[in-house]
């Protein structure tokens, strides 16, 4: 996938023009939100909850190797095989010769992020093997050729009748007058096409929103059940996480369980979690003959250690996103990368490099929404400043910002010069707003007037007044 | 407080880079109310900017110097109180992690930030102001701003005073905690973006059938204020302020 980053600000324009987009957005700003709040506040130990969930990542992250060691020997104990990749193109190349093995021809796909972030799809398809996603929202763009614009509601950025459309224009099979007005049309139109998909399939690929080392199980939510067809009928089963999914024990996977579906959907749990651990097993009614783990690292351990650990708490339950006013302005894609919003601002960066992605992080109002809801505590905005700290030393950040923060440092390192400047200044400026008390245009306000007026100061600076004040006030007392 | 219980509290007024430039009424009527209840205000000639701008491009050096001459100039007072959530936001939970590991000034930053304190809270949290003796007709809408409601934990306070006034009714709009696309640099910066933010936001203030916006930061107010006018629209924009010390005298910000 190219990454479209570094034209963010064309990437806005284009998504603030487009009509179709913009509607669709009003569903984000609307549903999520409501249905988060609801969950939360009809929890009384909810912000417990939080600080628990924290503390276990928060613990793993510290010894990591020592979880991730226990994970893979439990997984290979149950009779499942674990594969390290370091980059992208290590799992890539695995999950292929897996699927080679296999002669497989089609591979079925639960959602995952993980495979967008591999670019799994395009590599397959180009192998000669298909991929059929079977997540509704993942299935519709797959259809249209697109990538998520949300992690976890990847088609949020289309309208109904858009995917209406795509189905009668790719399942021909059916009769073209058939009724898809109502979205459950829709969902079952999609589980006909796809049922026969799970049965033909050799392998199945899934994401994982936990791996649990105690026991050596995956764990995925879902609400549509696709990752259980995805999972338990073909042949084979590769379980694509990142290293920082682990968690000690069950229970603690449970704890974060209670957070991750509130803050995602509002839900109080995901209609499925699905827990898998090694290959069937001989009395096992169902089930693959093998089952095997990529775990992948693609840039998180160099995190760890970093100002930037804090960011691998990260459960992708997407609240950030639902509450960011620059993601409802813009939407996802426009973000240019896989990771979009707030969490996208923060590891997009560390993952594809800030010369690339240095628009994210200064995207933001620093408003803090995000921060106040993500279930793991992470401090987005820091992390976003942390960022911007890093252009800035590096000299990334444009000259003209450069400049004009230099000239307004100058004086505000010199109360003196400061306050001479000023005096003279504001009341001139604010005899130019006139009776109106506004500007309309202003040279050097481009970016301010072009879209709104500029108060005009009241005229002399406060300081000058109260100093005028203070010297009365002496002369009535002397 | 090591002073006799009988010593009014002498509160250094940081008046805040914008509020100083661009409406000193807001810093008159911070005064005002202060001084009704009972401290002793001044206004530090060394101050300038509380360093945000900085800090927010990631210049932290720069930060740093503003930082240590505002807190030399700000801790003889008993209190440091600004008209202004993000600000007082800076300088209370930001500076101290400035000089994190720098010994002495660490230590330093962290004394002056426990003074910090943004002004209506500060009336209300910390000398127990309930009411005011302002009276105004109208109807209000109050927009939190985004550092003094999360950042701070600024919410009910400014709500409880506004209720106070005699004559004003609160017309609460929806979405009340949502940034209004200021974000500092960010309006400039990212202006389009920033411009599709503050038109959600003027909706909802059209919305709420309010004839006053107000709000704890001159920040927002002036982008929400520039938007308002720039829609033709003559809903009166003022920093809360202003109304709670019964200073409405000025014209609104942004003209009528
Ligand atoms: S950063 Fe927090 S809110 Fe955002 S996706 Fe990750 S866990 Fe959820």
């Amino acid at each position: 996938m190219q990454i479209t980053s570094p034209t963010f600000k064309a990437n806005a324009h284009e998504a603030l023009h487009d009509a179709q987009l913009q509607r669709a957005l009003g569903n984000v700003r609307s549903g999520f939100i409501h249905k988060r709040a609801k969950a939360v506040g009809a929890l009384p130990e909810f912000e417990e909850l939080r600080d628990n969930a924290k503390a276990i990542k928060d613990h793993v992250l510290e010894h990591l190797d020592i979880y991730l060691e226990t994970y893979e020997k439990k997984v290979e104990d149950a009779g499942g095989k674990v594969h390290w990749a370091e980059t992208a193109a290590e799992a890539r190349g695995i999950i292929l010769d897996i699927c080679r093995m296999n002669n497989a021809r089609t591979v079925t796909k639960g959602k995952s992020m993980l495979t967008e972030e591999i670019e799994l799809n395009d590599f397959l398809e180009a192998s000669g093997i298909q991929p059929v996603e079977t997540d509704l929202g993942e299935y519709i763009i797959q259809l249209r050729g697109e990538h998520p614009s949300h992690i976890i509601a990847p088609a949020v950025h289309l309208n109904k009748d858009q995917v209406e459309q795509d189905f009668r224009r790719v399942h021909t099979e059916f009769a073209q007058d058939r009724d898809l007005t109502e979205p459950e049309q829709l969902l079952s139109e999609a589980r006909q096409v796809l049922r026969q998909k799970y049965f033909d399939a050799d392998v199945g690929i899934t994401g994982a929103n936990f791996l649990v080392a105690e026991t050596g199980t995956s764990i995925i939510v879902t609400n549509e059940g696709n990752g259980d067809l995805t999972q338990t009928l073909p042949r084979v089963h590769i379980v694509v996480a990142s290293i920082e999914k682990v968690v000690p024990t069950l229970d603690d996977a449970a704890q974060i369980l209670r957070v991750l579906a509130r803050s995602a959907t509002g839900q109080e749990a995901s209609v499925y979690t699905t827990l898998s651990t090694g290959p069937r097993r001989d009395n096992d009614p169902d089930g693959p003959e093998e089952y095997h783990v990529i775990l992948l690292d693609n840039g998180r351990s160099a995190m760890l250690g970093t100002e930037f650990q804090d960011a691998l708490r990260c459960i992708r339950c997407g609240a950030c996103i639902n509450h960011c006013p620059v993601y409802h302005a813009v939407g996802g894609h426009a973000y240019g990368w896989v990771y979009p919003g707030p969490i996208g601002a923060v590891v997009t960066p560390s993952l594809v490099g800030v010369d690339k992605a240095g628009h994210l992080p200064n995207a933001s109002t620093f408003c803090g929404r995000c921060e106040s809801v993500c279930p793991m505590r992470i401090p987005l905005p820091k992390m976003m400043r942390h960022w911007r700290e890093k252009e800035f030393e590096r000299g990334l950040n444009p000259a003209v910002a450069r400049y004009g923060l230099k000239f307004w440092l100058w004086f505000a390192k010199r109360p003196r010069l400061y306050r001479l400047a000023t005096y003279l200044a504001m009341p001139v400026m604010g005899l130019f707003g006139g009776h109106k008390r506004r500007f309309r245009f202003l040279p050097f306000a481009g970016g301010w007037v072009r879209y709104r007026d500029l108060p005009a100061p009241e005229g002399r600076t406060f300081m000058q007044q109260w100093r005028d004040r203070q010297t009365i006030n002496q002369d009535a007392r002397g | 407080m090591n002073k006799a219980a009988s010593a009014p509290p002498r509160v250094g007024l940081f008046v805040t880079c914008l509020v100083d430039l661009f409406r000193p009424s807001v810093g008159f009527a911070a005064v005002k109310l202060m001084e009704d209840a009972g401290c002793v205000v001044e206004a530090p000639a060394a101050q300038t900017c509380c360093g945000q701008p900085a800090y927010n491009s990631g210049d932290r050096d720069d930060t740093r110097k503003i930082a240590k001459a505002t807190i030399e100039a700000f801790e003889d007072y008993d209190y440091v109180v600004a008209p202004s959530g993000s600000c007082a936001g800076t300088l209370k939970k930001h500076y101290p992690g400035l000089f994190k590991g720098d010994g002495a000034w660490e230590e330093r930053a962290q004394a002056f930030s426990d003074k910090v304190h943004e002004l209506i809270s500060f009336l209300t949290d910390t000398l127990g102001v309930t009411k005011v003796s302002a009276e105004l007709t109208g109807k209000a809408t109050y927009h939190d701003s985004c550092s003094g409601l999360r950042e701070l934990g600024i919410h009910d306070q400014p709500r409880k005073l506004i209720g106070s006034v005699k004559g004003l009714k609160l017309f609460e709009m929806d979405e009340a905690d949502v940034c209004c696309g200021f974000g500092g640099t960010f309006c400039v910066k990212y202006s389009e973006i920033s411009n599709a933010i503050v038109e959600k936001k003027t909706a909802n203030i059209v919305a709420s059938g309010a004839d006053m916006l107000l709000a704890g930061d001159l920040g927002c107010l002036m982008n929400m204020a520039g938007k308002l006018k720039r829609q033709g629209s003559d809903i009166e924009v003022r920093h809360v302020a202003e109304v709670l010390a019964d200073m409405t005298d000025q014209p609104p910000i942004g003209g009528k």
